[in-house]
Parts: structure tokens; sequence; C-alpha cells
């Protein structure tokens, strides 16, 4: 039996949960089980982070990552009342013997390209005038120095994504929809009703049926 | 110490559950978390190559992930109201409107 240092235990903890909830993602089929299980993964990336001394790397996953975005994703599951999604026959019947084989295939290039790599991490630069790796200062001083474009870049994009959500999420007004109809009207071109797309693919599966 | 090959391995593992997930499930919402997933997985590449390369400015790219993955979020998430709200459907078997 070889012993293992306290830190690599505590990292085989922390992997060993974040893959477990991460496949309880993938495997669960109502999604609000889902979302719970991200959470998980999320805190469980944060103590992984937490032991690579990136502290306010980790605060931010769990604030934003495990916070914001996932209350987002619960808040439009709640939303749209989500039913458990049914179970549904493969149509491809052969890739349930393929899989396995290329799981194998990546599980092997894997542990083969691990093997090879034993880095350990080099010891954190303490000298005194440079600030600690991994702080909000360290951290805000590359942000607002040599980085400062990217970040302008994705306020820019936060702006656009904040606009872009209003503009798809909202209802269409009474007037606004009575306007495009009569612009539809008049371009003359042939409208596409919404019963229409329905039918087709009832067609559609029809003819598959048969 | 943990070697480096360690994160990178759980950041592979990670990675290749979201891609499954993204090719198995057939909910636009589940979809979407195993997205969310892969970006994260993503992050840790970045936070210990930050870390072994003794360099603060891989946290600063997580960063930029972050807030381009909570925007993605936002967008995605109206996308999918709106079409939840016109096709009553949030199967993307029956999304295939832009299919010819």
């Amino acid at each position: 039996m070889f012993e293992l240092p306290i830190q690599q235990l505590i990292f085989l903890f922390v992997a060993a949960v974040a893959v477990f909830a991460a496949f309880n993602v993938i495997l669960q089929r109502n999604p609000i089980y889902s979302a719970l299980a991200l959470i998980i993964t999320m805190c469980a990336l944060a103590g992984t982070f937490l032991m690579l001394e990136a502290q306010f790397v980790a605060t931010m996953q769990v604030i934003v990552y495990a916070g914001a975005v996932m209350v987002l994703f619960v808040f439009v599951i709640m939303l749209l009342n989500v039913r458990t999604e049914e179970a549904r026959q493969d149509r491809v019947k052969y890739l349930k013997l393929v899989a396995p084989l290329l799981f194998i295939a990546l599980l092997g290039e894997v542990i083969f390209v691990a093997r090879s790599v034993t880095t350990t991490a080099p010891p954190l630069a303490t000298t005194g005038n440079e600030p600690a790796f991994g702080t909000v200062e360290s951290i805000g001083e590359a942000m607002f120095s040599s980085y400062l474009f990217p970040f302008e870049a994705t306020s820019v994009l936060i702006l656009m994504a904040m606009v872009g959500s209003l503009v798809l999420a909202r209802r269409r007004t009474m007037s606004e929809a009575e306007t495009l109809g009569k612009l539809i009207e008049e371009s003359g071109k042939p409208q596409l009703t919404p019963a229409e797309p329905v039918a087709k693919l009832e067609e559609k599966k029809e003819e598959i049926a048969a | 110490m943990v070697p480096l090959s360690w994160y990178l391995a759980l950041s592979a593992a990670l990675f290749t559950i979201g891609v499954a997930g993204v090719l198995v499930q057939r909910n636009v919402i589940s979809i979407f978390m195993c997205i969310e997933l892969m970006l994260n997985s993503v992050n840790l590449t970045l936070v210990a190559f930050s870390r072994f390369l003794n360099q603060s400015t891989g946290q600063l790219f997580v960063f930029i992930v972050m807030a381009v993955a909570a925007a993605e979020a936002a967008v995605g998430l109206a996308i999918i109201i709106s079409v939840f709200r016109n096709r009553e459907t949030l199967s993307v078997d029956e999304e295939s409107l832009l299919k010819l």
C-alpha cells in the first residue's frame, strides 16, 4: 500500500463528487434534478480552485455560477413547468455497441497522457512588492492594465446580451403585432401560419411510419 | 502536492461528460446545462495552468469565460422562453423548423 498525502486525498474526494454529480446532470430525466446536480459540480470545482490557490476565482464560481446563473436556470425550468422527459427509443441501434469501444479508447488516451505528465506546482513567489497569487489585487491589476481591452469588450458583450434577452423574451404588444401583420400582407409573400409547420411535421411522421 | 495531470484528467472527464450530455439529452434546458458543464471544465484547465505556470493571467481568462457564460445563459434562456411560447415544447427533436 502506498500512502497518499492529505492534499491528494482531498483532491480525489472533490473530483469524485464532481464527476458523480456531472453524471447525474446528464442521466436525470427531470431537468430540475439536473440543475441541482450541476450546482454540486460547480461547488466541487470551486473546491479544486481553492486547492490551486485561486481564492477569488473560487468565490466567484460559487457566487456567479452556482448562485446567479443556476438560479436563472431553475427559474426558467419552474416558469416553463417542464415535464419529466419520457424514455425514448433509440433511432440508431448500433451506437450502443460503438459507445463502449470509444469510451475505452478515450480512457486509454487520458491515462496515457496523464502518466507522462508529472509536474508538481512550483513554489509561489514570495517577493515583497508583488501582490500575492490568486488574490483580488493581482487579478485586478492585470485586468485594468494589460488586459483592459478584453475587459471593456466583455462589458459591451454583457450589455448586448442584456438588450438581446429583453427583446427576445418579451411579448409583442397588440399594436406591434398588427403593424407586423400589415407589413407581411403588403410584402405579398405567403404567410406562414402557425398550424402549417405542425401539420407538415405530422405528415412527415406519417411518411416515416408508412 | 497534486500533480498537474490530475487536474487535467478531471477537466477532461467533466468535458467528456458534458459532450455526452449534449448528445444524449433531448431537453433544450438540459443541453444548455451540459454546455455550462463544459465551460466549467475548461475553467478548471485555465486555473490549473495559471497555478503551475505561476501567472495569474489564466484566472483573468476564467473571469471572461464566466461573463460570456452568464451572457450566453441569459440570451439562450430568452430564446428558449420565446420558442416555448410559440411551440409549447422543449424537445429538440420537434424544433426542426429550420431543417429542410
